[in-house]
Order: C-alpha cells, then sequence, then structure tokens
C-alpha cells in the first residue's frame, strides 16, 4: 500500500511543476502574440523584396555580369547549412525538427563527397548536433532573439556570410529554420539562399506572371551598383525572414508544449489524489477494524 | 492604365503607406524623382531623405527614409525602405542625439581603423534626419 505521506509530497511536487509550466505557458502566449505580428509585418517586404530582385535579375540581359554571390560559383564543393533554432529547450518538436533535417541533409550531402559546413543560429541546434558533428560546426551564435528579431541582427549575420563566401570558404548557402503557420503547427523549411534560388512558391507565382519579354527596367545609378546593394540587401532579408519566422514559431511551440503539460500534470494530479483519499480511507477502515475487534476480544 | 498610382511603401517591420496617389516623389540614389501614372519601369536605389506623397497638387503626406530601393512596374510603385517614418512622428530631440551619436561614432572609426564606411552612412542617415525633423 502507497505510503500517506510519499503521495502528500508527489502530489505537492506534481502541483508546482503545473504551475511552472503554466506560467510558461502564459509566457509564450503573450510572446507569441507580439511575434505573430513581426512575422506577418515582415512578410510583405520579404516577399516584395524577393518579387523586385527576381523581376530585376530577369530583365537584365542575357550574358550580363551578375555577382557570383547571386548567380553562384562554378563549383559546388562546400555547403554551408545554417541551422535556426531556439537557445532555450522546453518547445515540444521545435528544436528536435530542425536538427532531424539538417543530419538528414548533411548525410545526404557528404554521401555525394562533399564538405559540409554548419553554422548554428541558437544553442540548442549546436548542443545536439555537436555530438555528432563536431567538426562541421564552424561556429554558433546565441541570443539572436531577446524579445524582439531586429534587423540589425540579421544585417550582421549577412555581411559575415558575404564575407566568408567572398573568401570562398562556402559554394553554398542553405538556411534550416520553422515556418510559423499557427501556434500548433510549424513547418520546418530549407531554403536556399546562395546562390540565392528565387523565391518561395508563391513569390514564384507572381514573378511568371509578368512571363514573356521582360520589361526592361531604366536603372538608376546603374545595375552593378544597384546589385552591390541590392544582392547583400536581400542576403539580410531572408535572413530576418527566418529569424522572425523562427521565433513566432518556437513562441508557438512552446505554448503549445506547456499546454499539453500543465493538462498533463492535472491528470497526474488527479490520479494521485484518487489514490491518496483511497489510501487515506483505507487506513481509516484498518484502524476502526483493529479497534473493533480489539474491544470485542475484551 | 493612367489614372493614380498604386504606392506602397513597406519597411522589415511593418508596411507604412499602401495607398492611391496622384504623384510620389522620392530621393533616389542620383537625385530626386517624381513617379506619375504610368511612369517606365524603373529601378533605383534611395538616398535618406523624405518621399513626398501627393493628392492632386497637394502633399498629403511625407515620409522619411533612411535608404532602400524603388520599383516602379506598371501603375504599381514600390518603395523598400531600410527605416522609414512619417515626418510628422519625428522627435526633433531624438535627431539631434543620433546625429550626436552618428558625428562622435565616426569620429572614433576614423581613429581607429574600424569601418568608416557604415559610420558615414550612418551619419548620413543622422543629418537627413535631423533636416526633415526642421521641416515640420
Amino acid at each position: 500500500m502507497p505510503n500517506l505521506k510519499d503521495l502528500r509530497i508527489r502530489i505537492h511536487s506534481v502541483r508546482s511543476t503545473q504551475k511552472i509550466t503554466s506560467a510558461m505557458k502564459m509566457v509564450a502566449a503573450s510572446k507569441l502574440r507580439r511575434a505573430q505580428l513581426a512575422v506577418e509585418d515582415s512578410r510583405p517586404y520579404v516577399g516584395r523584396m524577393t518579387r523586385m530582385l527576381g523581376e530585376f535579375v530577369g530583365s537584365l540581359p542575357e550574358g550580363a555580369p551578375v555577382p557570383p554571390l547571386l548567380a553562384g560559383r562554378d563549383k559546388v564543393e562546400t555547403h554551408l547549412i545554417v541551422a535556426v533554432t531556439a537557445d532555450r529547450g522546453l518547445c515540444g518538436g521545435f528544436n528536435g525538427s530542425v536538427v532531424r533535417e539538417v543530419r538528414r541533409r548533411v548525410r545526404e550531402l557528404r554521401s555525394m563527397g562533399k564538405t559540409v559546413k554548419i553554422l548554428c543560429l541558437g544553442k540548442k541546434g549546436r548542443d545536439a548536433l555537436r555530438g555528432q558533428f563536431r567538426d562541421a560546426i564552424i561556429d554558433t551564435v546565441e541570443g539572436l532573439t531577446r524579445n524582439v528579431v531586429r534587423f540589425e541582427t540579421a544585417t550582421g549575420i549577412a555581411a559575415r556570410l558575404a564575407s566568408m563566401f567572398a573568401k570562398e570558404e562556402f559554394d553554398v548557402c542553405t538556411l534550416v529554420y520553422n515556418r510559423f503557420q499557427s501556434a500548433m503547427t510549424q513547418h520546418v523549411t530549407v531554403r536556399q539562399i546562395v546562390p540565392f534560388a528565387a523565391g518561395a512558391p508563391e513569390e514564384d507565382a507572381a514573378a511568371k506572371t509578368v512571363g514573356g519579354p521582360r520589361a526592361m527596367y531604366i536603372l538608376e545609378p546603374s545595375e552593378e551598383e544597384i546589385l552591390d546593394l541590392l544582392v547583400p540587401r536581400n542576403l539580410a532579408v531572408q535572413l530576418y525572414h527566418a529569424l522572425t519566422e523562427s521565433y513566432a514559431s518556437e513562441q508557438g511551440a512552446r505554448m503549445t508544449a506547456m499546454d499539453n503539460a500543465t493538462r498533463n500534470a492535472g491528470e497526474m494530479i488527479d490520479a494521485l489524489t484518487l489514490t491518496y483519499n483511497r489510501t487515506r480511507q483505507a487506513v481509516i477502515t484498518k484502524e476502526l477494524i483493529e479497534i473493533i475487534s480489539g474491544a470485542e476480544a475484551l | 492604365m493612367a489614372g493614380r498610382v498604386q504606392f506602397e511603401l513597406v519597411t522589415p517591420e511593418r508596411v507604412l503607406a499602401a495607398e492611391e496617389a496622384d504623384l510620389v516623389v522620392v530621393p533616389g540614389g542620383d537625385g530626386n524623382f517624381g513617379v506619375l501614372p504610368g511612369h517606365a519601369p524603373l529601378l533605383s536605389t534611395l538616398r535618406p531623405g523624405v518621399v513626398d506623397i501627393y493628392e492632386g497638387d497637394k502633399i498629403t503626406s511625407r515620409i522619411f527614409v533612411a535608404g532602400g530601393f524603388a520599383e516602379v512596374a506598371e501603375d504599381r510603385f514600390t518603395v523598400l525602405a531600410d527605416e522609414a517614418q512619417a515626418v510628422e512622428d519625428i522627435d526633433a530631440a531624438a535627431a539631434a542625439e543620433r546625429l550626436n551619436a552618428a558625428r562622435e561614432a565616426l569620429t572614433r572609426a576614423q581613429g581607429g581603423d574600424e569601418d568608416t564606411a557604415a559610420a558615414e552612412a550612418d551619419l548620413a542617415v543622422a543629418e537627413a534626419l535631423a533636416a526633415a525633423a526642421g521641416t515640420h
């Protein structure tokens, strides 16, 4: 028979865990609201930037010099995978699904004889990947998302990627991140940013409708100058997009996970309370029987 | 086709303006230019300055941009700004403070071997912001 005191301690401990998880859920919910707004506000900019770049590059005459950051190099030997995860856990499958996708890609690329490097944005990605791919991880950036994603953060990383590319430290760069759909669902998204693959499906469709002979743009100041500014800018925009999406997904995933945890704790408390009451009753009954049979024996 | 310009001004943080206008004047990289309905396709960089949106021949709103890109295609006119805010919302004191900070940063950058180009760009933005603040 379970000990009454142990049960009491157990119930108490589950109850305090439940308090923590429900507080975390509340915090995540309020952060989610803001993050969701940020995502929705940033999507138009990202979409238009992608469309503009697509149409502009499409309008360039055949054989025009395009920066390698956009068009890619002839060799595709070294792949850089940027894994966007959270710094903290307790958010369900959020980090795990990014990590799983990164693992899969690394194995696939290695079996094709390519060199793979990993840049982790977020501590959890590194923690999960370093066991298996310690040699591939070139660096980890932490603390990218403190309540809000700042555009400057993305600019900084983009500048770093651009200079690494210039030094030929990688040829192809792919982002792996969670795309925010709703608080319940996040999609692991893989997006190649160097060389830039023109757009996600929905933006692609918008670019295609123009079709036919492309409108020739008047360019001010000049093609090179615009490309010089536009291409690094686009890199920063794509990173910013990934970071905001990932941050909103993280909050959504955490909210859902903590909601489940709170509910599970509630069920556990109910079950334990039932056992506790039964046990208590059994103890009382036993004592009564003892007293009565003692009295009868007299 | 002719009619009005579908004007949009977006920053990474939000859509600041989405409206129809008769004329929009923006600070292009090679000098200010105005966009009327039926403008030829154009792609331009922007320097820090003020975008003026006209309704008839009156300016209905003025928006400060810190740089970015402008794209004209058919009757659509899109400005992708790095940073933007309505001129009437600019806090003159904050703008002056930012200008001073940018000047100091540039002096520091010139002293060491840091990136002076970035500091100069910051200063240009701060100067344009302070100038815009003075006009309202």
